[in-house]
């Protein structure tokens, strides 16, 4: 393996370009998504604006998943209890308290979604003992089966019928209607989008990728891993409350299995449909799978659960980049932290001499 | 003495894997220890980096008892180690894994802003030049040769600047050509820190270690320079029946 007169081994495609160039096509579906919907409600009927905002709220309830597992591979089947649970106490506030201020209701929902999974975080991820990823998925799912039930049986909450009657929201006398609503909305989902997005390109986000592909070598690194898991998982958890206060909001009332078993799973399924790891791949799975609900589940009323869970099965099976894959590289979808050119430009041989 | 490991024993079940075994490694030394197969090298290696917590014993390093302290924190006192399998990050570049060593020590909200990305380019260059493999920086780790990987998990155990280092058979599965690179990139870094270093490859482990240490079974059967156990009865003895 001598490389002539050098004594080490010659690398690979020594000459070559030192990495197969990929193209940057995610900023052109981001651009895409985002630019879609800035205009949405000039191109739709007021009632699919509506729907457009349910989208993005779920979208971000999506991005609170994949930042926890497509990032961090953590498996998380509770991302609906704090989203759930923000919902309730944003709708408490207004019933018990009159409060349906966007000052007060956005960081309540944040709040509690933050706190909320703070807590559950400290149960599941800070214990003696690095946790499984099945010891975290069980622990979720039970925290939410849990929530959900208390949700249904307990009076003050309003039981099975949940909490009707949520007032819009308001900024003093302004009353957010369909369309400030759905800007507010829009507003929030762009600016969440791009925290997140400059989060896991961060250098935090490199320590994530790490977690994800080799957990136990990053400690022998001196990374606290439990530390990153807790922070991402909160950050997570504050943003699927900030969701559900929005969603409340939205609906114009809350119930329980807006906290439960089904929507967390739902929202594995939009971000694996989507694909993970690239926050827009779950933002494409929430629009793909709400938008062929709602065109077709009229149509085919009985068998459509069954087509998508078809659809679902097949895409999950054969395609596990998901959606995004049909468009992005694996080589871009983790991209680069640092910035390779600096030390080797593409085509450039360093050692030349 | 840097590390001082006293008394250390492991069981596994009934397995007896080590047996009250005693090391002591100077901060300048590189110290190799050698066995038969299932002698408990790597098992020692593991109790000392905090992979394994020994059943019984106690680990010094610079004086302080760090048995009980998880492998995180041992990192941060000055220790490091590459574990026998290779465990690069695979889909991230050779230059991110480098960078992801490199900053394990940063605090948290300088990687939350990204406040070192680029008062590490230097190092992460300087680092990748002296391991031969500048020209692979933007390639993925997961498509680099074995010997490639095995130099890259060097210079990612190096990256925080460790005061000992613990390496697992670092020329496993290589050719003859990159074990002899690899001694050769070994012998400076002696200049930075101790090593303790498990291998089969006893001209390997001639040419660069300071002192030896032979295990059997999980017990220490000789210490010292490499011509005192190249002269040793009990190691040649170990080395003419169970190699």
């Amino acid at each position: 393996m001598l490389n002539g007169g050098r004594t080490g081994p010659a690398p690979l495609n020594a000459g070559a370009p030192t990495a197969p160039a990929f193209r940057r096509r995610l900023p052109l579906v981001e651009w895409a998504v985002f630019g879609t919907f800035a205009v949405l409600p000039f191109l739709l009927a007021d009632f699919l604006t509506v729907f457009a905002s349910r989208l993005m709220i779920l979208a971000l309830l999506a991005i609170s998943f994949d930042l926890v597992y497509g990032f961090a591979g953590i498996m998380s089947f509770g991302q609906a209890l704090f989203f759930g649970a923000a919902g309730y106490s944003v709708a408490l506030l207004a019933r018990d308290l009159g409060v349906s201020s966007v000052l007060v209701v956005l960081p309540a929902a944040l709040g509690v979604g933050l706190a909320l999974s703070w807590l559950v975080s400290s149960f599941l991820l800070l214990g003696r003992h690095p946790p499984s990823v099945t010891f975290v998925a069980l622990g979720t799912l039970t925290a939410a089966f849990a929530a959900e039930e208390l949700a249904r049986s307990w009076y003050y909450l309003g039981g099975q019928n949940g909490i009707p009657g949520v007032p819009p929201l308001t900024l003093g006398h302004f009353e957010f209607s369909d369309l400030a609503f759905y800007y507010l909305v829009f507003a929030l989902f762009a600016a969440v989008y791009l925290l997140c997005r400059a989060l896991v390109r961060s250098q935090f986000g490199l320590a994530l990728a790490g977690i994800r592909d080799q957990e136990q070598r990053l400690g022998f690194f001196g990374y606290r891993v439990d530390t990153f898991k807790t922070i991402v998982f909160t950050i997570a958890g504050a943003i699927a409350g900030l969701a559900g206060g929005l969603y409340a909001y939205h609906e114009g009332f809350v119930w329980p299995s807006m906290m439960g078993v089904v929507l967390s799973t739902q929202i594995v399924l939009y971000c694996l449909f989507g694909g993970v790891g690239t926050l827009i791949g779950a933002v494409l799975g929430v629009i793909a799978i709400e938008s062929a609900t709602y065109a077709l589940s009229e149509q085919l009323p009985t068998i459509w659960p069954v087509v998508l869970g078809v659809i679902l099965l097949v895409v999950i099976l054969f395609r596990p980049t998901g959606l995004i894959g049909l468009v992005v590289s694996e080589r871009e979808r983790t991209g680069d932290f640092g910035r390779p050119g600096s030390v080797a430009p593409r085509g450039a041989p360093s050692d030349a001499a | 003495m840097l590390l001082e490991a006293s008394g250390v024993g492991k069981s596994f079940g009934q397995l007896r894997a080590l047996d009250g075994v005693d090391l002591a490694v100077s901060a300048d030394e590189i110290h190799g220890l050698i066995g038969p197969n299932g002698s408990g090298k790597s098992t020692l290696l593991k109790c000392i980096a905090g992979a394994e917590r020994p059943s019984q014993g106690r680990v010094l390093f610079a004086g302080r008892d760090i048995t009980a302290l998880p492998p995180s924190e041992r990192a941060r006192a000055g220790m490091s180690i590459k574990f026998q399998i290779t465990s690069v990050m695979p889909a991230l570049s050779v230059y991110d894994n480098v960078l992801l060593a490199l900053q394990a020590h940063d605090r948290l909200r300088d990687l939350l802003t990204s406040r070192t990305r680029r008062g590490l380019d230097t190092q992460i260059t300087e680092m990748l030049a002296a391991f031969r493999l500048d020209r692979r920086a933007a390639a993925l780790a997961g498509e680099l040769s074995h010997g490639e990987q095995q130099w890259l998990e060097i210079a990612m155990a190096l990256a925080t600047a460790p005061r000992l280092l613990l390496l697992d058979e670092p020329t496993a599965g290589m050719s003859l050509e990159e074990r002899r690179v690899t001694g050769t990139l070994l012998r400076p870094i002696k200049a930075r820190c101790a090593i303790v270093i498990v291998e089969h490859d006893l001209d390997f482990i001639r040419d660069i270690c300071d002192v030896l240490t032979v295990l059997d079974q999980g017990r220490v059967i000789a210490s010292g320079s490499v011509a005192e156990i190249q002269a040793n009865a009990s190691v040649q003895e170990v080395y003419l029946t169970r190699v």
